[in-house]
């Protein structure tokens, strides 16, 4: 990025921020690098480029920002790490393992871990930003999502969002294999489980991706390859990608005074973002490296070298992997036999099938969202979760879903610290997986609704106010204040009614599946009030400020409200 | 800093309370003080006298605590539907009275499909003399000597790391299937565990491989020697010493806690700075020299 | 700010895609009108805040310092440095890089909330879509670079090439055939002992040893409850190395289970034991954990990885979990020396199942079995009373 803010600001056309005729060092710098590769145009397009700020669009930063921790503390860890199978005599410092025989990159992992200085930092500061990259990127999916940020035009950086989420997990996958402990081995061996259980190809793609069989003396350095060439190419080429569109279809925003669908509300690249994700990136390394300091990850010299005939209790994959674990755990023993020949649904389902057609699912949900609504306009301003209530609540039941396998995923840990049954466990979440986002569905659903109600009856009647009246007849009542300005504005941008056209009927006159969908996607939706209910209520408010103002300085009667008001000042004393 | 906690000999490597000096003098006068009883002359009718009323003694406590579920002589009791209500002792040997009553396993609270593990009830005097009991009933496993199971008896440091480093091969083979890698336990078939023995006494860890409490499989001589259980329990004892070098070790379960502290930890507080740098700052109503407004 | 505002109103009907389908139910008030920070106002908060920042950079750079401090006298490792519990090398690397970048990063973002200017700015949208003439203009170039190009006008020489350009797929799969032996091609001893899927190092005669030290095992060697984790003795005899171990383990590691005699309730589990001693493979049938966590009371046994349950007194059928097949039992048998040996290798592939796996039931098995290991079960078969 250029730093010479002096000829952005002078092109800009506003106060010109240096003399002219006074070249700067900067400022011959700048002119040097334009004169070659015309960056001018390139700075005077991003450094004044808009950006609305709150904390929600910042999620997806950290997963940046984990990115470029992931880079920095892999580069140094490729210093040290031999990813070799070889097999040779551990003579290292740590001495439970001395004189044990081990693989090259086990036995280099130990190194860093115990003889390079700082190296066991660097490991568990490069495992937490891979925990935190994946973790982040997922909280940032579920923003988007919430606040229908997802919506045309970005339904491609969603599709490219959820392949860098895959990625990403591959890449953890790969990375957290590569030091090649007894755990990360388990988890290797049951991935060649996976493989082998594909009908008609498994062995193959297992004999391809191994050199022959399990585990062979291939499996490490392909791994290694794929972990820091193939994926962080992918990974970095899509992040681009991702980050190009984003300035192109520059940030959503929420609705409020002076945001519009036509414009968009913040503060510059230059100076206050480039200021505040410098800040923010060192942020998130830092607490990466707190965590590394604080929390150890991966103790690989506990587990031991891989070795295929031990095994550990509690083998799980990093959390990340852990919901197609737990789907492989509930999942009923189904195998069939025909001709000869073995179908395991009982892996192949859970760990192949549900996966990638989950994955698909989200990939589509943009596009399935639009064709159900048959909305083709352009949206820059956010939703509030509540105002698609069919929306929140299939991404919540997708959430329950995944959450009810994550649980299974962890089944063994949570029977021995609440001394409950695994037996009993699986059995439950076989019913809940269904169950759980049904009863999630529905209840979000409702939740946001009676939440739209709820923001109706503020805009119609006023906020709660907390002070409570009692009337001269002995009745009490909250008093109401209306709104400020601004919420209230924001709380009318809204859609009213559906987004697109009625879909035609079939010839019999019947509604398409389609129609039906999109019945059903609108069903109990809570319209914002019209502008007749909207004057009728305020007129309604000033009425009855007015009568209040009336009273004050009266004497109570107690006939205040109704038509026989008697006071001594109104009375004619004549009579 | 390098003296600050570190360690002076070989042997005593990552000892660090201040108490261990203590206990260390405590364990060689009790050592001295066990060698010579052991060698401090005796007649042999003395012992079985001594042996005797110990049983006599263990009798009387076992049909007050045990004989309930036990049966008065140790027989079991079996309930009409056939199922164990109490198993036969017969045989079981000292050690499992040792290990059952010494963790406090026995007398148990309820049946259920975990033992729970409590303050133990009885006096290590009382323990002994219910195990010369039981092992009165039928031949079994003794109780180990402390030769057998202490990791500081080696003779070499070198010994020693020799006997860990096969400790923890044998240990990872055949212990942490259940017990999981550091020994912190791990589940079992309905509602049973392996339980945690991070805070097992070395002794009772020789017991539990020769006796196989409860569900768990034994370890006989015939199936791990003697030395080699030794060698397990030294690894398990350096593992116990050997510090968190990479920090909080989050219970020692593995990734599953690991990715809790991903997302609470980790997570929460950089959402929070998130939502510092875009909080709005502290404004004022004064207006600025010169300004427009 | 209100020049902002006639901006927008200026351009309010210029983009009919950009149409918020929302009536306007209450005027937009507009934007809030700036209010000045205390720093901007009050040179002595100015010169506060900036204080504070220097003062987050001051402890930044301390933080660096501290880092390179602990880098040379803390000493890490084994036999490192120890504070309350936690290696102190670790400990101490990581709050000082820690606390260094945060206190940077905390720096900047103070810097950014206190001192740089913060007047909110409003910027134009344009619909993603290129206006109608662009997009004329770039069809009709299109199609001015397609007729140059003559592709549409010489299908023959497209086709060519478009078919040439597939065949390049073949040198590629081809390239891929070099990878190692298919399964057809393997053999039990080719090219390394116990290769293939459907075998393992097992044999007849081959000794059962005990897995880590090696040891053969004499049946009088166990008592009822026993849990042994075995191993081939080939894997201890030196003769495998490297990858070819490493497979062998992979595949023949084998549990021992002493149980009562009167437990066992299959004929052909009891066949197959030893005096109540019974053999089966340690890997799972699910996706090929090894598993040995057994409940001595019930001979149920249980994978850590996804908690299938096998029942060894029963040839190892599942009773819970996502297992599809029962765990392959090893016949076992005593050598002339009193050892345990095996019989045979397994009678069935071990470990996950794979497409073109054949599944028998178990006395399909033990038949099969039987017809071809008549003698083997005779040499080495243990008689009751034998032992």
């Amino acid at each position: 990025m250029s730093t010479d803010t002096s000829k952005v600001a002078a092109s800009n056309g506003t106060d010109a921020a240096a003399p002219a005729g006074k070249p700067t060092k900067a400022g011959a710098a700048a002119n040097w690098a334009d004169e070659r590769l015309g960056v001018g145009g390139l700075s005077k397009f991003l450094s004044r480029k808009i950006f609305p700020d709150h904390w929600s669009f910042m999620l997806g930063e950290i997963a940046l920002w984990s990115f470029v921790v992931l880079l920095v503390t892999g580069v140094f860890l490729t210093l040290w790490f031999k990813p070799s199978m070889a097999e040779i005599t551990y003579q290292g410092s740590y001495a439970p393992l001395r004189g044990i025989d081990m693989s090259e990159a086990m036995a280099s992992t130990l190194d860093i871990s115990f003889d390079v200085r700082g190296g066991l930092l660097l490991r568990q500061v490069h495992h937490w930003a891979a925990s935190l990259f994946i973790a982040s990127m997922m909280i940032h999916m579920m923003r988007v999502f919430f606040t229908g940020a997802h919506r045309k035009p970005r339904e491609i950086n969603w599709v490219i969002g959820a392949t860098l989420l895959l990625l990403g997990t591959l890449e953890g996958f790969t990375g957290y294999s590569l030091p090649d402990d007894l755990l990360s081995g388990t988890g290797i061996r049951a991935a060649d489980g996976f493989m082998m259980a594909i009908p008609i190809v498994g062995t193959y793609i297992s004999f391809f991706l191994f050199g022959g069989e399990f585990p062979g003396d291939d499996i490490i350095p392909r791994l290694f390859t794929i972990h820091v060439l193939l994926i962080p190419a992918l990974l970095l080429a899509l992040i681009g990608a991702h980050l190009i569109l984003l300035i192109y279809h520059k940030h959503t925003q929420w609705p409020g005074p002076g945001r519009t669908e036509k414009n968009v509300v913040g503060y510059p690249m230059v100076p206050n973002y480039i200021s505040k994700m410098t800040g923010f990136f060192f942020i998130t390394f830092g607490v990466t490296a707190l965590l590394g300091a604080l929390f150890s990850l991966n103790p690989v010299w506990k587990y031991g070298p891989y070795d295929p005939t031990k095994v550990t209790a509690g083998s799980q994959p990093d959390w990340y992997m852990g919901w197609p674990d737990g789907a492989l755990r509930i999942m009923p023993g189904w195998e069939s036999h025909f001709w000869g020949s073995t179908w395991s649904w009982n892996i192949f389902f859970p760990v192949i099938v549900l996966p990638m057609a989950a994955w698909m699912v989200v990939l589509l949900l943009p596009f399935i969202e639009a064709w159900i609504t048959g909305d083709k306009r352009e949206h820059h301003l956010l939703q509030r979760p509540r105002n698609a209530p069919t929306r929140t609540a299939t991404f919540v039941a997708l959430m329950v879903f995944y959450a009810a396998f994550w649980a299974a995923g962890g089944n063994d840990i949570i029977a021995i610290k609440f001394d409950l049954s695994i037996n009993q466990i699986t059995y439950f979440l076989r019913a809940f997986v269904f169950l759980g986002p049904i009863a999630a569905f529905i209840i979000t659903r409702r939740w946001c609704i009676s939440l739209q109600r709820h923001d109706n009856e503020k805009l119609l009647h006023g906020y709660e106010t907390g002070t409570v009246i009692r009337t001269p007849e002995g009745a009490y009542h909250e008093k109401h204040l209306p709104l400020p300005e601004g919420e209230a504005f924001a709380m009318t941008v809204r859609d009213r009614g559906r987004a697109g056209d009625e879909p035609e009927l079939k010839k019999n006159g019947k509604p398409t599946f389609r129609a039906k969908l999109r019945a059903f996607y609108y069903d109990h939706d809570v319209d914002k009030p019209t502008a007749e209910e909207l004057s009728a209520a305020h007129h309604h408010a000033e009425h009855e400020a007015h009568e209040l103002a009336a009273h004050e300085g009266h004497q109570v009667d107690g006939h205040d409200f109704d038509d026989h008001r008697h006071s001594a000042i109104e009375e004619p004393l004549s009579k | 800093m390098r003296l600050l906690n570190r360690s002076v000999g070989r042997l005593s490597r990552h000892r660090r309370r201040p108490l261990a000096g203590a206990a260390v003098l405590l364990v060689a006068l009790l050592s001295t003080g066990g060698l010579y009883a052991a060698f401090s002359p005796a007649s042999q009718a003395e012992t079985e006298k001594d042996n005797a009323a110990l049983v006599a003694e263990g009798k009387e406590l076992f049909m007050i605590n045990c004989s309930t579920c036990h049966g008065s002589n140790g027989e079991g009791i079996t309930t009409q539907n056939g199922k164990l209500f109490g198993p036969s002792l017969i045989g079981v040997g000292a050690a499992s009275v040792d290990f059952q009553v010494g963790t406090g396993r026995m007398p148990m609270a309820q049946p259920g499909a975990q033992v729970e593990v409590k303050e133990p009830s009885f006096n290590q005097d009382e323990i002994d003399a219910m195990a010369a009991y039981v092992a009165s009933l039928g031949p079994g496993p003794a109780v180990p000597d402390k030769e057998q199971y202490d990791p500081e008896s080696y003779g070499s440091e070198k010994e020693k790391e020799e006997a860990v480093a096969l400790g923890g091969q044998i240990f990872l083979t055949n212990c942490t299937a259940c017990h999981n890698f550091t020994g912190a336990g791990g589940a079992m078939p309905r509602g049973g565990e392996a339980p945690s023995i991070l805070n097992t006494d070395p002794k009772h860890i020789y017991e539990a491989m020769l006796t196989g409490p409860q569900s768990m499989d034994t370890f006989s001589d015939g199936n791990i020697s003697p030395e080699e259980k030794k060698a397990v329990i030294s690894y398990v004892e350096s593992m116990k010493e050997q510090p968190d070098y990479g920090g909080f070790n989050n219970g020692a379960l593995g990734p599953v806690t690991e990715g809790i502290v991903a997302w609470v930890i980790g997570l929460g507080i950089l959402v929070a700075f998130a939502t510092w740098i875009a909080a709005h700052t502290t404004r004022t109503n004064q207006t600025k020299k010169g300004s427009a407004k | 700010m209100s020049s902002d505002l006639s901006e927008i109103e200026k351009h309010d009907d210029s983009h009919p895609e950009l149409n918020a389908h929302t009536d306007a139910l209450l005027p937009d008030p507009g934007l809030h009108e700036h209010h000045w920070r205390p720093t901007d106002v009050d040179p002595k908060a100015e010169k506060r805040a900036e204080r504070q920042v220097a003062l987050y950079f001051g402890l930044s750079a301390i933080s660096s310092v501290l880092f390179v401090v602990a880098y040379f006298l803390v000493e890490p490792g084994y036999d490192g440095d120890v504070w309350a519990g936690y290696g102190a090398s670790n400990l101490t690397l990581g709050l000082t890089l820690g606390f260094a970048l945060l206190f940077l990063g905390i720096g900047v973002i103070q810097w950014a909330r206190k001192l740089v200017v913060d007047v909110e700015h409003t910027e134009e949208r344009h619909p993603a879509a290129s206006s109608p003439a662009t997009r004329e203009a770039a069809v009709a170039e299109l199609k001015a670079a397609l007729n140059e190009s003559g592709l549409a006008r010489r299908p023959f020489l497209r086709n060519a090439m478009l078919g040439s350009a597939a065949l390049l797929g073949l040198p590629a799969i081809v390239m891929l055939k070099d990878l190692g032996q298919t399964n057809a091609q393997i053999t039990k001893e080719q090219p390394y002992p116990g290769a293939g899927l459907e075998h393992t190092v097992w044999d007849a005669g081959v000794r059962v040893v005990r897995d880590v030290v090696g040891t053969p095992i004499r049946p009088g060697d166990l008592e009822v409850g026993d849990l042994v984790n075995a191993e081939p003795a080939t894997i201890f005899d030196g003769s495998l190395h490297g990858a070819p171990l490493q497979i062998a383990k992979s595949k023949a590691a084998t549990i021992l289970l002493r149980m009562d005699p009167n437990d066992i309730e299959n004929d052909v589990t009891r066949n197959w034991s030893v005096n109540g001693i019974v053999a089966y493979s340690k890997i799972c049938t699910h996706v090929g954990c090894p598993i040995s966590l057994n409940e001595r009371t019930t001979h149920h046994l249980l994978c850590p990885c996804h908690q299938s349950t096998f029942d060894l007194a029963d040839h190892g059928k599942v009773i819970f979990g996502p297992a599809g097949r029962h765990l392959p039992q090893l016949p076992l048998g005593v050598d002339s020396d009193g050892f345990l040996v095996a019989l045979s290798d397994y009678p069935e592939p071990v470990g996950v199942s794979y497409w073109e796996r054949n599944t028998y039931d178990i006395d399909e098995i033990f038949d099969e079995w039987s017809k071809d290991h008549a003698a083997d079960a005779e040499q080495y078969g243990y008689k009751e009373g034998g032992q």
